[in-house]
């Protein structure tokens, strides 16, 4: 058993834990939030022997991704955002009680009672209650059309209302303030923010990066109130609401959020006398022990020290030490939380760092503004010179990871600190830290305690892709914050280990498919033997052959059986159909948006029919006919062309469906003509060959009855245009598409779509999927926003140019290839016999072909396999 | 065996077999791969992929790795050796090497 509360067991955790396994202990968790999950997650991995785990979870589903809430806005569903990998309860034995509120507990009896009146006897009490938004003291602030922004359900309000809304308010310009106004922004609403303080980010930034800030974020058309004091909400004239502020000024609008900071839940404190901090929070000790040693606090709702900590990293924390010291290790503890921040508050960079107000007796400060650029940047360094003690940086948060590991690991600072937040000048290097000056403790990824030695040891066990980092030490999961910093530490080990290799697409070439895609454009390369002699090694082999031919399709689009070209391409694209299990191959004829016109599908039954071939419809709402044998491949094309089929490329990595539902043309829902589009997109991009299959939706309206942000392009209608989504993908790994514009017309979408799609092309891996080559992307969706939006590669053209390049030249494979003699020569099963392969055995079933099983064939086939 | 005991079949001319490609021939009933790699010459294996049973390796695309001569599996990327049959990631999988000779324009194929 523990000894609860007895401080005496700090010194002796060994005996305390081999001891628990005889008696059970009944832990019950009050709150799934971010925190309690992760709790929850220390405390499978303990396997703390006779640990009953029973979880109250308020909500009425699972903890989800508060980090992230915002994404909601874009996309994102509340299964993306959930935390809790699916039969997690099941396995761990974790019993979980949805939409369940924990309204009191009887600190002598050990009992907590929900407010459905269960009662639940426990051993130890963890809360993990949060925070709940502070909604300040207004008359009329419980209005209908006032939000805060908490919880899923706060932002599926807010989107209805956004629906019906022209004008929206959110009062407070704080961090969660700003990121709320983005929001609303996004739904399409005159946005304003109103903030009592003199400046934006109060708390965090000082007056002059406030001012930058605040430029910046009208310029984005977010218009700024600041010192004003709302007093009032009433019925407005020209909208819903009308705000009435204690300067006498008013502003209409139709919807308010408030965002004006968080208080911890403690209620549960108060009503059963454990001890509060001064501000408010359950008190909690370094273990994160209460007042009475058999409740421990974790999270948002804990006061250590009197303070309470907003953000993950800090409750992250506490989840640990609170589960190690429920497993008897009773010297974890918690030692503060640095709450130095970095975020992005629509596309504009804000970095706080340690001091930022410059309050330590004798500190001294360096000040760099640039008012063209909108760059502000400020180091406030130790009274000797030696140390970093804080930074603000707003515009352009480049230096942070370099400047954060400075001042936690107390690095001593160079001769000239400021050429830390100069911008680098002619020639002259940048002081930055490289990964090598930090210490293998020094702690890379603070929302999951993730150190320098950690990734590296990470990187020894052979990862070395920032995808396969994340998977394996979590670093860069959370806020993603740490990512450029995760990215240099693992270029540096990588490098270290002479792993630097890693990137070149096989021996046969020193390079990666990015960097062979720019020899073969830049030196116009045209064939495999010219690549080989300039640039490659020996005869090549099945990784690099199809890669370059890809490459020499998506650069020149020749027919991809042309003379040499031929044998580069994989037998799929040899045989132009996809290879099945015994060798037949599937006809895949194309029909754009999933359109056919019934003479069209009478034509591809005939065929089939006649050919004796396997019919079935795809996921991509077409026709795929299966068990034709390479000589038959010829006769089939002939006769699907002659009905008016083209190829469908359903063998290649290269453009394969575009998906519609029916739109406003049949739906009675829809606002656009889906189909329409969807075809028009689908004869736009036929055929080009790209590092993996694509695929296309579109939706008639945001019912998204086509899936399309399951899609690598993903397009929605929306009653003002387009919206367009990125990157999704259903497969193995689902992964949800991600809005890249809104409300574009025709011509801005096809504009985008080729950027992207050319963009990926250039840069993606071999065999990379959209949706992995964008969870590599340094930088991510802002990057990737960046360079297609704002163009700041500039090679926005020159994407277009290549991609029309494409379009132009587009030609049906099966058309050249049944109209060229030689090409259709090479369809034959033996090369000096006319018969067919005999070891092709179909049997029927369900009334149509398949291919015989082993046990099926004629024993004479068994015995020629014996070699 | 000396190559005076074996049983040539001539199976086609050099000029089939597009180079860096292979062909299917029909030798004795059985399923032969014949490959033409540029100056590396002709090579023939079983065209039958152990793994699947089905009559395939001709259609795989070759190359080499290290110092073997291979052409990959087009079901299962399995990589055999052409000139000794030997599946490098599987050598339970492995198939037999025949002998191949070109004649003039002649490809011929004796069963080894
Ligand atoms: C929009 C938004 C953006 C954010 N961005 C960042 C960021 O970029 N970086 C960062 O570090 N942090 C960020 N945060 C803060 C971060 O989400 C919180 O720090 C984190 O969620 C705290 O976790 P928690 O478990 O303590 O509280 P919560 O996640 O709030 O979980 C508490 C849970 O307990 C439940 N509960 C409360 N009382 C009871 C009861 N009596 N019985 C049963 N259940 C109960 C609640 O319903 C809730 O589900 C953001 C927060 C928001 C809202
Ligand atoms: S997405 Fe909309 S338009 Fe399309 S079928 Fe569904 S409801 Fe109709
Ligand atoms: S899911 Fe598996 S079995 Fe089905 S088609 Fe895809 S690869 Fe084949
Ligand atoms: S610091 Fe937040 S994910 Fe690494």
């Amino acid at each position: 058993m523990l000894e609860p509360g007895s401080p005496r067991a700090q010194v002796s955790p060994g005996p305390t834990r081999g001891r628990m396994s005889d008696t059970s202990m009944k832990i019950v968790l009050v709150g799934h939030g971010m925190v309690g999950h992760k709790f929850l997650e220390e405390l499978r991995q303990l396997q703390i022997p006779g640990a009953e785990v029973t979880v109250l979870c308020e909500e009425p589903r699972v903890a989800y991704d508060r980090v992230h809430l915002s994404e909601f806005f874009a996309g994102k569903t509340a299964e993306d955002l959930s935390l809790v990998a699916p039969g997690f309860f099941a396995e761990a034995g974790f019993t979980l009680r949805l939409g369940s509120r924990a309204a009191a507990i009887d600190r002598r009896a050990r009992t907590v009672t929900t407010q459905d009146g269960v009662t639940l006897p426990y051993d130890k009490l963890v809360l993990a209650t949060g925070s709940y938004p502070f909604v300040p003291p207004v008359k009329g602030s419980e209005r209908d059309q006032c939000f805060v922004y908490r919880t899923i359900e706060d932002l599926e309000a807010m989107k209805a209302a956004g629906a019906i809304s022209r004008k929206g308010v959110v009062v407070g310009g704080g961090l969660l303030g700003l990121e709320c106004a983005k929001a609303l922004r996004d739904l399409g609403l005159e946005t304003h923010v109103v903030e009592f303080a003199p400046r934006l980010m109060a708390v965090q930034v000082d007056d002059e990066g406030g001012r930058i800030l605040r430029s910046k974020i009208e310029a984005l058309g977010v218009q700024v109130h600041t010192e004003r004091n709302t007093v009032e909400i009433t019925d407005g004239r020209s909208a819903r609401h009308r705000m009435v502020f204690a300067d006498g000024t008013h502003l209409e609008t139709d919807m308010i959020v408030f965002s004006a900071g968080i208080r911890p839940r403690d209620e549960l404190a108060r009503q059963n006398a454990l001890a509060v901090g001064a501000r408010g929070g359950i008190a909690i000790d370094d273990h994160c022990r209460t007042s009475d040693a058999a409740i421990l606090a974790i999270g948002e709702c804990a006061a250590w020290r009197d303070q309470t900590f907003g953000l993950v990293a800090p409750g992250y924390e506490m989840a640990r030490i609170a589960a190690r010291q429920l497993a008897g290790d009773a010297q974890a503890a918690f030692g503060g939380a640095d709450m130095s921040t970095k975020l992005k508050l629509m596309g504009v960079d804000v970095a706080s760092i340690g001091d930022a107000h410059g309050r330590t007796p004798g500190c001294r400060s360096f000040r760099y503004a640039d008012e063209c650029k909108q760059v502000y940047k400020k180091i406030v360094v130790s009274a000797d010179g030696k140390h970093l003690l804080g930074a603000v940086l707003v515009g352009n948060a480049d230096e942070y990871g370099t400047l954060l590991q400075m001042a936690l690991n107390s690095i001593a600072l160079p001769a000239d600190p400021e050429f830390l937040i100069l911008p680098a000048s002619d020639g002259k290097a940048k002081p930055g830290l490289g990964a090598d000056a930090l210490p293998d403790s020094a702690q890379i990824c603070s929302c999951n305690n993730v150190s320098k030695g950690q990734i590296c040891a990470a990187v020894g066990e052979g990862a070395t892709t920032i995808g396969e980092i994340k998977a394996c030490t979590k670093a860069g999961a959370t806020c993603g914050g740490c990512v450029p910093l995760v990215t240099q530490v693992m270029k540096a080990e990588m490098a270290r280990l002479g792993l630097s290799v890693n990137n070149h697409l096989c021996e046969h070439f020193p390079y990666s498919r990015q960097e062979l895609y720019h020899l073969i454009r830049v030196g116009e390369i045209r064939s495999f033997e010219d690549l080989l002699a300039r640039h490659g090694q020996g005869l090549g082999c099945d990784i690099c052959k199809p890669t370059a031919a890809s490459i020499f399709a998506s650069c020149w689009n020749d027919f991809v059986l042309k003379g040499e070209l031929a044998s580069l391409q994989d037998s799929n694209d040899y045989f132009l159909g996809n290879i099945q299990k015994d060798g037949t191959y599937s006809v895949v004829p194309r029909m754009p948006g999933g359109e056919v016109t019934p003479e069209g599908l009478i034509a591809v039954g005939q065929v089939a029919k006649k050919y004796g071939l396997y019919t079935k419809i795809t996921g991509g709402q077409r026709v795929d006919l299966f068990g034709a044998r390479v000589e038959q491949l010829p006769a089939i094309w002939e006769e699907l062309i002659a009905a008016g089929f083209e190829s469908g490329h359903a063998y290649g990595k290269s453009l394969r469906t575009v998906k519609s539902c029916v739109g406003s043309t049949w739906c009675r829902y829809g606002v656009d003509d889906s189909v329409g589009l969807a075809i028009e997109l689908e004869n736009r991009y036929k055929g080009l060959r790209a590092p993996h299959k694509i695929k296309f939706g579109v939706s008639g309206c945001t019912r998204e009855c086509a899936e399309a942000q399951g899609k690598d392009v993903g397009i929605i209608a929306t009653e003002r245009g387009w919206n367009l989504y990125v990157c999704g993908n259903g497969g193995m790994k689902p992964r949800h598409a991600e809005l890249i514009a809104s409300d574009l017309d025709k011509a801005a979408l096809v504009r985008l779509i080729d950027r992207f799609l050319m963009f990926y092309v250039r840069t993606a891996d071999r065999l990379q999927r959209t949706s992995t080559w964008r969870d590599n992307l340094e930088g991510g969706l802002d990057y990737l926003k960046a360079v297609l939006i704002d163009d700041s590669l500039g090679i926005g053209d020159e994407l277009e140019r290549q991609m029309q390049h494409v379009v132009d030249t587009y030609q049906c494979e099966w058309k050249t290839a049944i109209t060229d003699p030689a090409v259709r020569k090479r369809f034959r099963t033996f090369v000096n016999d006319p018969r067919a392969d005999q070891r092709i055995v179909f049997v029927e079933e369900r009334g149509q072909i398949r291919p015989a099983r082993a046990e099926e064939r004629p024993a004479i086939e068994n015995a020629e396999v014996e070699a | 065996m000396s190559s005076e005991e074996l049983n040539w079949t001539a199976v086609c001319k050099l000029g089939d077999i597009l180079p860096g490609t292979g062909v299917c021939a029909l030798v004795d009933e059985r399923h032969v791969a014949v490959f033409r790699i540029g100056d590396a010459g002709v090579h023939a294996i079983d065209n039958i992929d152990p793994r699947s049973g089905a009559s395939v390796l001709s259609r795989g695309l070759v190359g080499n790795l290290g110092e073997h001569i291979v052409v990959a599996s087009p079901l299962y990327k399995n990589h055999f050796d052409l000139r000794t049959g030997e599946c490098l990631e599987a050598p339970e999988h492995s198939v037999r090497a025949h002998h191949v000779r070109v004649c003039g324009d002649e490809v011929w194929v004796a069963l080894a």
